[in-house]
């Protein structure tokens, strides 16, 4: 494909579509929708860990005046444990309708076990309170651990590890070679343990939807989700509704970073809405949101590298244990798969175990698994750099991965630009400065780590149309969670050669706009400015065809340039230009509406890259450590709005320095969230942070129109560690679990240790 | 459920008739900063609450003739930062108070609230301990004042009779070469509970510290009086002997849980780094004046 | 149960409503009053969403009952721009890509105005200390920051434009 080159409005810092309305308080997100007649749903939610639901009583909760409708696990669909995987992407629907709703278990603290909707918010509170469950409590286990022991308590007898019922779920492995010769060869080998805390997504919009669902069962959904499509699927799945019925709208959504992959509330309000006739609406508390979505898995990981002393790695081995919550699923996909990545290893194993625990059900964190992964890998590779005394990120570029080399998770690399992202970072600003001297008995210290994430393709659904006035409205069907119809606006206007403000964007229902998968996997520009071009692509082909006719010449004599139809030639004849506005002036007259859809299972889809480099000081009494320069470095493809690219680095470096300094979930001694809000769930601040610059490598995607590299996940991959590196550097301290927290911090400077204990 | 009241009074009589008169089922509201969250989250049911703002006695914020400060039980911390004064000559309270949440919470916050919420971690509360504060409150019984350090009774709880509203803090004139400091450890740099908050007032003549008030907070039941550490520093030179042995008595002060926010060996330790530093803002500023 | 009726100034509108007692002024804004742009992220004052000005001071809707806004001049987000002209800061968050999904948005605009009507020539440590009650997961804060500072240097110099 050839690129386009010497852009007018591709890498331009353009202003998005959707701001306006941001800046000005007027963008509508799902809690800000109403409906006439609107009732308000709330839930019940279990207050163990671990309970058998011997039985719900209801009755009291429906005589309560103003209460429309209750529901229980009874109307929810079910898919029997016996009749094996139900697929939806991902997600296997037996572990979803459960975690909708409770059938026979309560698994953790706030799982929903029913539902009322009333007049009132305080009504529906009330309700839930007289309903009477009889629970059976159960012990329970949250930590890995505790959770593998094997006198654990099972969650699910039918999962069966090692022929026995065991709270493994699941287990997968790479391999390449053989690693016990590959140690044999090597003469440095580190072996380390690490362990993280389960950590949220912390969006600071709570999930809300608002449902209608009218007599003859068409529904209506407004919700804050990254799939309208999937919203409308779970849904029908889970009620029974046809998904012919059901117009699944996505709202203005505030954040998500994967945790709003699935749905909570949705099915439950169709239900209520259903059963009471009124429209419903449900918005989480942050205590909800806290207490009962899917924060990421807490870890326990092992990696072992072993390098030769010129500083070639021969083997690596590495076992990530998972934390699922209460179904199976955590991300070891992610951590087995992308940690070892970067790097051209001739031996290796890679192995994830996926482990059940009385916790919430884990939800998908921005590059899932692949972080947990990363902060063990990257923090081993800087001990192998440092016994080699090779500077870190020369180790990395003498076995980074390049076109050609074999990835851990099967693929043959074609040219990709991770080297790239070494040098640049070796080259940066950042790199070649001093680290100057902390202030007042502060000790500074530089860390680097890399990492990878997959990215993804998948379906896509996109229209082009001009409307009569010559201005165009670009449909597409991805909910846009990092700006990425800031980005189909540039594309498109560059293609049809026109100013970017006459290009609308929106993102249609799943009525208005063909099947379009979720957003997530760092895919959406990527994919919609596949089936955007193509889109374009005819439409121009349109263009070109209703200018020849006017012109009565062929249409391959017939070029489209700077927004208007020109003769491709003086042999074509000399002809006026033709804009797009005199053509569609023209068009009822010339054949009809001038527009064109593209539906696409897209390909070609790579993987992305990153390389950073971290400054921290730390308050040595205290225990306080503070970042105070970071510069993420990725191969980002192509950045066709720079300033929403480098929006994805920052925001993803926060996230990360978040989960390496304050972010964890803490539990009471009755399994229950200690922290479930922001003021003890320490997400960071805006004096928490410095500027954070982005060096952006652009080695573009062969495979896409534009170049295009899915950019949004890769960036919370290497954090961790980069800190935890920078804070060797300082303190002369390894930490081998995160959070790296002040008390802990202050422990171990007190102890005096290398190696801090857990 | 329940019928719940809101009542503004323009006078304190009015307001206490009606908190009385509604026994434990009133609220005061302040600034609302931990009263509508403890609301939200159902911990505190009120059936009335009354509001306190539109008494001017509650609000104001005077210097008095003798040099020293009377500040309303509800004035919010930003109208205190507004004060022309009042940050020249209490900058250790005036940062205590100011730390509290955030710039919106500070816009609305009081000292009063802090206190009387009865949060061992409260921050004003250490600073107007070491600033030697009196409190005024009044009752159905009338009008008393009482030493700020006696009124917090326990996590949530104060020593202030039913019926009784906190009114004002009275400071004391302070004598020329005085001064003031509050530091608190919190993981983030802001928006966090303090793991411990210590406040330090202090008089120096000549080089050597003649007065000195310690409070320290978020390592007891209460926020404490430290007086052997404010004995360590009187009649030395705040040299580095007297800090260490101030801030062990600080250290020794401490009977801190293990909780989300510390450990209680971290608390411990950080008592005695935070004495010092506190003290040595103090002295600096006390230096110029 | 017996509502309250209040009479306040919304953005400099006389405007009336009913509420609850226990009714915070940001259910008053999204309800009854239909101004969806103050967000709810927690309910708790820890995160910012919700800042509104009253009297001029920045606070947290949620941490304010509905009655308190009896005879206040209350600010929000909806006031900020007048008409089509937009606030500078507003113009600066959209060409510096200070935002992304938009749900602290309001808040951060609320609250940065407060700031530069306080203090027009803040610091980068000011400005971040100022917003610290403002909490944004997608940005990084990084071009918020840059957004306010500009926004600041750029009124300053208006300022000085203006006297000359």
């Amino acid at each position: 494909m050839n690129l386009v080159t010497n852009n007018k409005w591709i890498g331009q810092r353009t202003i998005r579509p959707d701001g306006m309305d941001k800046v000005t308080g007027r963008a509508q997100f799902a809690a800000d929708t109403t409906m006439p007649g609107q009732i308000w749903g709330k839930i019940l939610r279990s207050p163990h860990p671990h309970a058998r639901i011997r039985g719900i009583d209801t009755s009291k909760a429906e005589k309560l005046p103003g209460v429309k409708a209750v529901v229980t696990s009874k109307d929810i669909v079910d898919f029997p444990i016996e009749k094996g995987a139900v697929m939806l992407g991902i997600q296997d629907m037996r572990w979803m309708c459960r975690n909708v709703m409770a059938r026979d278990k309560a698994l953790f603290p706030g799982h929903p076990v029913a539902a009322v909707a009333a007049t009132t918010e305080a009504i529906a509170t009330e309700a839930c309170k007289l309903i009477e469950v009889d629970y059976e409590v159960l012990p329970w286990s949250i930590e890995i651990e505790d959770a593998i022991k094997p006198d654990a308590p099972i969650l699910h007898q039918f999962n069966k590890f090692d022929g026995k019922p065991s709270n493994i779920a699941g287990r997968l492995e790479h391999k390449k070679g053989d690693i016990a010769e590959g140690f044999k060869k090597a003469d440095v080998v580190i072996e380390r343990t690490f362990a993280t805390r389960p950590v949220h997504q912390g969006y600071i919009e709570p999930h809300a939807c608002l449902i209608s669902v009218a007599p003859d069962g068409k529904t209506t959904i407004w919700s804050s989700s990254q799939g309208q499509f999937m919203v409308r699927a779970m849904t029908s799945m889970l009620t029974g509704i046809p998904q012919s019925d059901i117009r699944a709208i996505p709202a203005e959504i505030g954040g998500g970073f994967g945790g709003k992959t699935i749905v909570y509330l949705e099915p439950v309000a169709t239900l209520l809405a259903k059963k009471s006739g009124r429209p419903v609406k449900m918005v989480m508390t942050r205590e909800e949101v806290m207490r009962a979505t899917g924060p990421t898995s807490g870890s326990r990981s092992t990696v072992k590298i072993g390098a030769t002393k010129d500083g070639r790695i021969t083997a690596a081995h590495g076992t990530f244990y998972l934390q699922a919550g209460a179904f199976p699923g955590s991300p070891i996909r992610g951590a087995a798969g992308c940690s070892f990545t970067p790097y051209d290893i001739p031996n290796l194993l890679s192995e994830g175990f996926d482990v059940c625990s009385n916790r919430s059900k884990v939800a998908a964190y921005r590059a899932p698994g692949a972080p947990i992964g990363a902060y063990a890998v990257e923090c081993v590779m800087d001990e192998v750099a440092e016994a080699l005394k090779m500077d870190p990120l020369e180790f990395r570029l003498k076995n980074g991965a390049k076109e050609g080399t074999k990835a851990a998770h099967g693929p043959t690399f074609p040219r990709i630009g991770y080297i790239e992202t070494v040098e640049a970072a070796k080259n940066s600003p950042h790199y070649a400065a001093p680290l100057g001297k902390g202030q007042g008995g502060t000790l500074r210290g530089r860390g680097v780590a890399s990492g990878f994430w997959f990215n993804a393709g998948g379906e896509s659904s996109a229209q082009v149309n001009v409307t009569e006035d010559g201005n165009v409205v670009v449909t597409t069907g991805h909910p846009d969670i990092g700006g990425s119809r800031a980005g189909i606006a540039n594309i498109c206007a560059e293609l049809l050669g026109i100013d970017y403000r006459r290009v609308s964007v929106i993102i249609g229902d799943t009525q208005t706009v063909g099947f379009s998968n979720l957003t997530g996997g760092s895919r959406v520009l990527f994919a919609s400015a596949m089936v955007v071009t193509q889109s374009a692509e005819k439409v121009i082909q349109t263009l070109r065809e209703r200018a020849a006719k006017i012109w009565n010449i062929d249409p391959e004599a017939v070029k489209w340039e700077q927004g208007a139809a020109h003769p491709a030639s003086p042999n074509a004849g000399q002809f006026p230009p033709l804009t797009l506005e005199e053509l569609a002036e023209k068009a009822p007259a010339m054949g009809g509406p001038i527009g064109a859809g593209v539906q696409l299972n897209t390909q070609g889809a790579d993987g992305g890259f990153g390389t950073h480099v971290c400054d921290v000081e730390i308050d040595t009494e205290l225990g306080i450590a503070r970042v105070i320069r970071y510069t993420a470095v990725q191969d980002v493809g192509r950045a066709i709005h720079p300033g929403y690219v480098e929006g994805q680095l920052q925001g993803g470096v926060a996230q990360g320095i978040g989960w390496a300094l304050n972010e964890e979930y803490i539990y009471t001694k009755e399994g229950k969230v200690d922290n479930p809000g922001f003021l003890d769930y320490r997400m960071p601040v805006c004096s928490d942070l410095p500027m954070i610059d982005c060096i952006m490598v652009e080695v573009p995607n062969p495979k896409h129109p534009q170049g295009v590299k899915g950019v949004g996940e890769v960036p919370l991959v290497p954090v961790m560690a980069a800190v935890a590196n920078a804070i060797y550097n300082a303190l002369g301290i390894r930490f081998y679990s995160l959070p790296m927290s002040p008390p802990k911090v202050s422990a171990a400077l007190d102890a005096g240790m290398k190696q801090a204990a857990e | 459920m329940a019928d719940i009241r809101y009542l503004a009074p323009r006078s304190l009589d009015e307001a206490i008739g009606a908190f009385a008169a509604a026994g434990s089922a009133a609220r005061i509201l302040a600034g609302g900063t931990d009263l509508l969250v403890q609301m939200r989250s159902g911990i505190v049911r009120p059936g009335v609450i009354v509001d306190i703002k539109k008494i001017a006695e509650m609000t104001d914020i005077e210097e008095t003739a003798d040099g020293g400060f009377r500040i309303g039980a509800a004035a919010s911390g930003m109208a205190l930062s507004e004060h022309p004064r009042f940050g020249k000559v209490w900058p250790g309270v005036l940062e205590a108070v100011n730390l509290i949440g955030s710039k919106q919470v500070q816009g609305r916050a009081s000292a009063g609230g802090n206190l009387m919420n009865g949060s061992p971690a409260g921050d004003s509360v250490p600073a107007m301990i070491a600033a030697g504060a009196v409190v005024t409150v009044q009752g159905p019984n009338g009008r008393r004042e009482m030493k700020v350090e006696e009124v917090p009774a326990g996590p949530g709880r104060t020593n202030l009779k039913p019926g009784e509203i906190l009114v004002s803090f009275k400071l004391p004139p302070r004598p020329s070469g005085s001064s003031d400091a509050y530091l608190r450890m919190i993981p983030r740099t802001e928006m966090d509970i303090a793991v411990v908050g210590l406040g330090v007032s202090l008089t120096i003549k000549d080089g050597v510290c003649t007065a000195a008030r310690v409070g320290l907070g978020a390592v007891a039941p209460t926020a404490l009086l430290v007086e052997p550490a404010a004995k360590a520093l009187i009649g030395s030179k705040l040299d580095d002997a007297a800090l260490e042995k101030a801030a062990e008595a600080c250290r020794a002060a401490c009977r801190p849980i293990d909780d989300k926010r510390g450990t209680i060996a971290y608390r411990i330790k950080t008592a005695g780094v935070l004495l010092k530093r506190t003290t040595a803002i103090a002295a600096k500023r006390a230096a110029g004046k | 149960m017996a509502k309250i009726h209040v009479t306040t100034t919304i953005n400099g509108e006389p405007m009336e409503y009913l509420c609850e007692p226990n009714d915070t002024m940001l259910d008053a804004l999204r309800g009854p009053l239909g101004l969806t742009g103050s967000k709810e992220g927690c309910s708790s004052g820890d995160c910012g969403a919700c800042s509104i000005t009253v009297d001029g001071r920045l606070v947290c809707s949620c941490l304010m009952l509905a009655a308190e806004a009896e005879g206040a001049e209350i600010r929000t987000i909806e006031g900020l721009a007048h008409g089509d002209r937009l606030h500078p800061l507003q113009q600066k968050f959209l060409e510096h890509a200070a935002l992304q999904c938009g749900i602290c948005t309001s808040g951060m605009l609320v609250a940065s105005d407060a700031l530069l009507r306080k203090n027009l020539n803040p610091s980068e440590e000011e400005v971040r200390f100022w917003l610290a009650g403002n909490l944004c997961r997608c940005t990084g804060y990084d071009k918020i920051v840059r957004a306010v500072l500009e926004t600041a240097a750029e009124m300053r110099d208006g300022i000085k434009e203006a006297a000359q």
